[in-house]
């Protein structure tokens, strides 16, 4: 049964494929804005087989990863301190959640600014938009937990740290995947920035050197790259998470 | 892209409000380190960089002239507009998908295949099929936000209280008539939350196209200072952007529970 959902599915997304391409064949859409899928298959095959994508496609993974990777540590780590002590949210929670709604891609020109159009600025832009969503809701998760499991821990004697480890941390731990899967999805949406503004080398930046010289086959294949690295990610956060579920 | 639960203090009535002080410490306490370590390591014709009260000077020049207004109404337009294309569309279709889950699982891989595109890998291919302008900025929130409202209000729909469907199947209510008396008021308030979660992800959309590649709005504004190399303007805008931000959700979530109460927080 799953089998045959899964084959109505696939139907249902080649039907769609099927129209745009006769969409674009019979001239209904204009091959300058959507080329046939046909075209950008090519496209991604060439950049593939000749070109310089399999590079690019590391280099952006790379980063996506990297940046995430680190917020991911700091956020959990600063937020787990922040979300123990009643005291660190009432000082330390409001300011966070006033800087929350900024648009991290508005900070990019000042990292610029300080870094120079490298690849630690990329690095740090990604880190710092992952940071967020990854911070907040492990001090969520934390200051979630009941009540009374700290005052178990603190009858119990246990040191603040082992109080993190042993208790807290289980129980945050669905929010802190939550963040960190919000985070993913930022830093896929920084790389595409950072790389556009810094000029650096990458998908990102190959979608933007497409456009200026209209070459819509080479766009629609970077978006579908940057689309396949977010739909891979999150396939692995759900792994990650289901087998946490189970564990739990 | 839902967000983690906003940290806050249980509702109180305006008469029983009181400041506390003590969340302001963190933030002058920064301000002040940084303007010491400005005069003494930033030149005051840096490019990059500015001092906390030269960004004050030209934040209230900038708020005086009129500058900030006009183009956060500008930014406000764009980012509502893609808004309600988006929310639109998006619980359109999670309504559907919520109803007919075959619907759902046919249409399953095709929406997820979509979903995960990140929305500024669209600005190039939006400013080709519409140049500069109002109509891609729009073009690209309304594509960000559908996803949320979709997610979302298609989990509201599904989890309609079944008694209430069987209800309706023995008085012989039409499908219509069952859509709009019980599955949508049953999810209004979900489904409000799902668009106060995509208005602020559409604010920061709309700013980061602005920065990114359309000439206006604040992200523009912005970019513009930063690039004559006018950085205590650029930070004034930055700290306007995060207070219209801010001031944005947080009446968004007034609204909701003005109109929900603990309808709302309940949903959550």
């Amino acid at each position: 049964m799953r089998v045959l959902w899964f084959l109505a599915s696939l139907g249902f997304t080649a039907c769609m494929v099927a129209l745009w391409q006769l969409a674009s064949a019979t001239g209904m859409a204009s091959q300058i804005f959507l080329p046939a899928p046909s075209r950008v298959w090519e496209a991604l095959m060439a950049g593939f087989s000749s070109g310089d994508m399999p590079a690019k496609l590391g280099a952006t993974t790379a980063r996506v990863f990297a940046g995430w990777a680190l917020a991911s540590l700091l956020g959990v780590a600063l937020g787990a301190l922040i979300g123990v002590s009643s005291r660190a949210r009432i000082y330390i929670a409001p300011s966070l959640e006033f800087l929350r709604p900024l648009p991290v891609s508005a900070l990019v020109r000042i990292f610029i600014g300080l870094l120079g159009y490298s690849e630690q600025m990329v690095l740090v832009v990604i880190a710092f938009g992952a940071f967020w969503p990854c911070l907040l809701s492990t001090i969520y998760g934390f200051s979630a937990v009941e009540p009374r499991l700290y005052e178990v821990s603190s009858v119990l004697g246990l040191s603040r740290w082992s109080m993190i480890r042993e208790i807290a941390l289980p129980s945050a731990l669905p929010d802190i995947v939550a963040g960190m899967r919000v985070g993913l999805t930022v830093s896929l949406i920084l790389v595409v920035v950072a790389e556009i503004l810094g000029s650096r080398e990458g998908i990102g930046y190959n979608i933007l050197l497409a456009q200026r010289s209209f070459k819509s086959a080479d766009l629609f294949a970077g978006i579908i790259l940057l689309g396949m690295i977010g739909y891979a990610s999150a396939m692995a956060i759900n792994w990650v998470e289901s087998r946490l579920v189970r564990w739990r | 892209m839902s967000q983690p639960a906003p940290i806050r203090p249980p509702i109180r009535a305006a008469w029983q409000m009181r400041i506390d002080p003590r969340p302001f410490a963190l933030p002058l306490v920064a301000i002040g380190l940084a303007e010491l370590l400005a005069l003494r390591f930033v030149p005051t014709d840096s490019f990059s960089l500015a001092a906390p009260h030269q960004i004050a000077v030209d934040f209230v020049r900038l708020l005086v002239d009129g500058t900030f207004l006009s183009r956060t109404l500008e930014t406000l337009g764009a980012a509502l507009a893609g808004l309600a294309l988006g929310g639109l569309l998006g619980l359109a279709l999670g309504v559907a998908l919520g109803l007919s889950e075959v619907l759902d699982r046919v249409t399953s891989m095709t929406v997820e295949a979509l979903r995960p595109v990140p929305p500024t890998a669209l600005i190039p291919l939006s400013l080709l099929v519409f140049g500069f302008g109002l109509t891609m900025e729009i073009a690209i929130v309304a594509f960000t936000t559908i996803w949320p409202v979709l997610v979302l209000s298609r989990a509201a729909v599904r989890e309609t209280e079944p008694r209430l469907m069987e209800v309706a199947k023995v008085m012989r209510m039409s499908f219509g008539r069952r859509l709009t008396r019980i599955v949508i008021p049953g999810a209004i308030p979900r489904i409000f939350v799902a668009f106060r979660l995509a208005a602020a992800i559409a604010l920061i959309v709309a700013v980061t196209v602005e920065i990114v590649a359309n000439p206006r709005g604040l992200g523009y504004g912005m970019m513009l200072s930063s690039q004559s190399l006018r950085p205590a303007a650029s930070f004034a805008f930055l700290v306007w952007i995060a207070i219209v931000g801010w001031a944005f959700n947080q009446t968004l979530i007034l609204l909701e529970r003005r109109l929900f109460g603990d309808l709302s927080r309940a949903a959550r």
